[in-house]
């Protein structure tokens, strides 16, 4: 038998340095085309559970490398500094 | 007279309706003649220039703002609105106009003196328009700038004990219904419930990770009195499962004419003597009442807690003693495709504290849902994708009859192999001994 965490859908922690790179860098090859994610997306590219998925998005907005978009009723997300309402927002 | 400088906007106060014209066009000389000399941290113009933006908005027939934007207080995901307008260098004064949600008290109980706090920082640090209470519940304050919103966030946590509400993707702000603080008919602590989830569920209130909107409502009759049963995702509604408690002679006194039904709710006009068998036995959605040697009977194993004849004569009937909640889930009010109600997940749960067994069924829910839930939808929609009976699989409840609305209209069961004894294999030399080939 194959150890617990090699198993699909495995809870174990996820190392944060390793998930912020790679959600880093999922979103910048995704940038071209789009600028906010839903928080699945993110989940996504971070393979993980959504649980463990929001520990990590959690911390790299503290960490202020995620920014939050709200419409009011749905929450989106990005990398600062990208998208069209921060140009926007840069002239005002 | 000078002419008006919004005359669209004008023909809304006419008519015999009160007019939210009316409310700003006060709200903006308040601010003009500044009387409370007031240091207004954003312009004073703030609500001329709100009216001036919707006659604007009327001129052209189309909106003037736009579509939400990066705004919040940090860490938090939600309770702050993005508002900008694209007129900015014709109104300034509204180029941003955010919204804030503010966490209502339990109930919507509240001290003047709280309000009066509330409104002071408002018209300081906002514009000083406050819509109470947002569909939610929350308390809404409307229109400041991005500076403002730390320094108001700052007061209202520190000084005031409060905090905003949810918005986007997350929990939102729970609400409840006054419950047992003034209501008879109350069958569990609302407030407790609500207060308790509200602390428990901090993280999914302040940062987004659904994949939409998640309304928890607590009402503690099936009068619903904040509508949980047609707006929330999980609705907690307070009802009994003994009987109901019936005074015999206050049921006289209801016939007799010396107390008036709906505790003299309807006395405006005559609508003649009380009648109990056209007012309250005929109206029995379940047939349940009737008349027996001038005592009122009922049939509680078919009563439904429908709260019609409680509601009609409260001095006669009351709520049974051995009270608790249901949990009905996934209704919602979307403005495209139509209301829909909440269905009966949990027929009787009491409801005391520390409320483990409500919190399991609400992170089972919320796991699935974050898991299979699709960008924007809703509980009830998911349940409607993947079925009643996969919730019942996640949450590990078994199927009951009180869950059933209506006979069933899809002719097909799809069983699985683990519900059928013996599984789907069969024996065939078994099989071949009651059938020939
Ligand atoms: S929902 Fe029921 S308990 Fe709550 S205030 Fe209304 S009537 Fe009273
Ligand atoms: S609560 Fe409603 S269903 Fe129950 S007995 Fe009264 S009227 Fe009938």
């Amino acid at each position: 038998m194959p150890p617990a965490f090699l198993k699909k859908g495995h809870t174990m922690e996820l190392d944060y340095e390793e998930s912020k790179a790679k959600l880093v860098a999922g979103l910048q090859k995704k940038l071209k085309t789009k600028s906010k994610f839903y928080f699945n997306d993110l989940a996504k590219i971070l393979e993980a559970k959504p649980r463990e998925a929001k520990k990590i998005v959690n911390r790299m907005v503290q960490e202020r490398i995620l920014e939050y978009w709200s419409s009011g009723s749905t929450s989106l997300y990005g990398l600062p500094g990208t998208g069209k309402q921060d140009a926007a927002e840069g002239k005002e | 007279m000078a002419k008006s400088k919004t005359p669209l906007l004008d023909q809304l106060e006419s008519g015999p309706w009160p007019s939210f014209v009316s409310d700003l066009k006060q709200q903006a000389e308040v601010r003009a003649k500044n009387e409370a000399k007031t240091e207004f941290q954003i312009p004073q113009t703030v609500v001329e220039e709100l009216m001036g933006l919707l006659e604007l908005s009327y001129v052209h027939k189309r909106g003037h703002w736009k579509h939400g934007g990066i705004v919040g207080v940090f860490g938090y995901g939600g309770g702050v609105i993005g508002r900008y307008c694209d007129q900015p260098q014709q109104f300034p004064g509204v180029a941003h106009f955010h919204t804030l949600r503010v966490n209502q008290p339990s109930g919507k109980f509240y001290t003047t003196e709280y309000l009066r706090q509330l409104c002071d920082l408002w018209d300081f640090r906002g514009s000083g328009i406050t819509n109470m209470h947002g569909s939610t519940g929350d308390i809404i304050f409307l229109g400041t700038t991005t500076p403002q919103l730390e320094e108001i966030f700052y007061e209202m946590t520190h000084k005031l004990n409060q905090d905003l509400g949810g918005s986007g993707s997350n929990l939102r702000t729970p609400s409840d219904c006054i419950g047992q603080a003034r209501c008879e008919y109350a069958c569990y602590d609302t407030h407790a419930l609500c207060y308790h989830l509200t602390k428990e569920y901090q993280d999914e209130l302040h940062r987004p990770a659904f994949p939409y909107k998640f309304k928890f409502k607590f009402d503690g009759c099936p009068n619903c009195c904040v509508a949980s049963i047609a707006r929330a995702d999980m609705s907690f509604i307070g009802t009994w499962r003994d009987d109901i408690r019936i005074d015999q002679e206050a049921v006289q006194a209801y016939i007799g004419g010396e107390l008036p039904p709906n505790a003299g709710d309807h006395s405006g006009r005559d609508w003649g003597p009380f009648d109990i068998q056209k007012e309250v036995i005929d109206l029995c959605p379940t047939e349940c009442m009737w008349m027996e040697n001038n005592k009122l009977m009922i049939e509680n194993k078919e009563c439904n807690r429908c709260m019609h004849c409680i509601n009609v004569m409260p001095r006669a009937l009351r709520i049974g003693k051995d009270t608790g909640l249901s949990i009905l889930v996934g209704a919602k009010a979307p403005i495209l495709d139509g209301a829909q109600m909440s269905s009966m997940l949990v027929p009787f749960i009491k409801a005391e504290e520390p409320y483990d067994e409500i919190k399991e069924i609400i992170e089972n829910i919320w796991d699935w849902w974050m898991e299979e839930g699709k960008n924007r939808e809703r509980l009830g929609e998911l349940m409607k994708r993947q079925g009643f009976q996969k919730l019942l699989e996640v949450t590990g409840i078994d199927p009951d009859p009180r869950m059933v609305s209506e006979p069933r209209s899809n002719p097909y069961i799809f069983w699985k192999e683990e519900e059928v004894p013996g599984g789907f294999k069969r024996d065939i030399s078994e099989f071949r001994k009651y059938h020939q080939r």
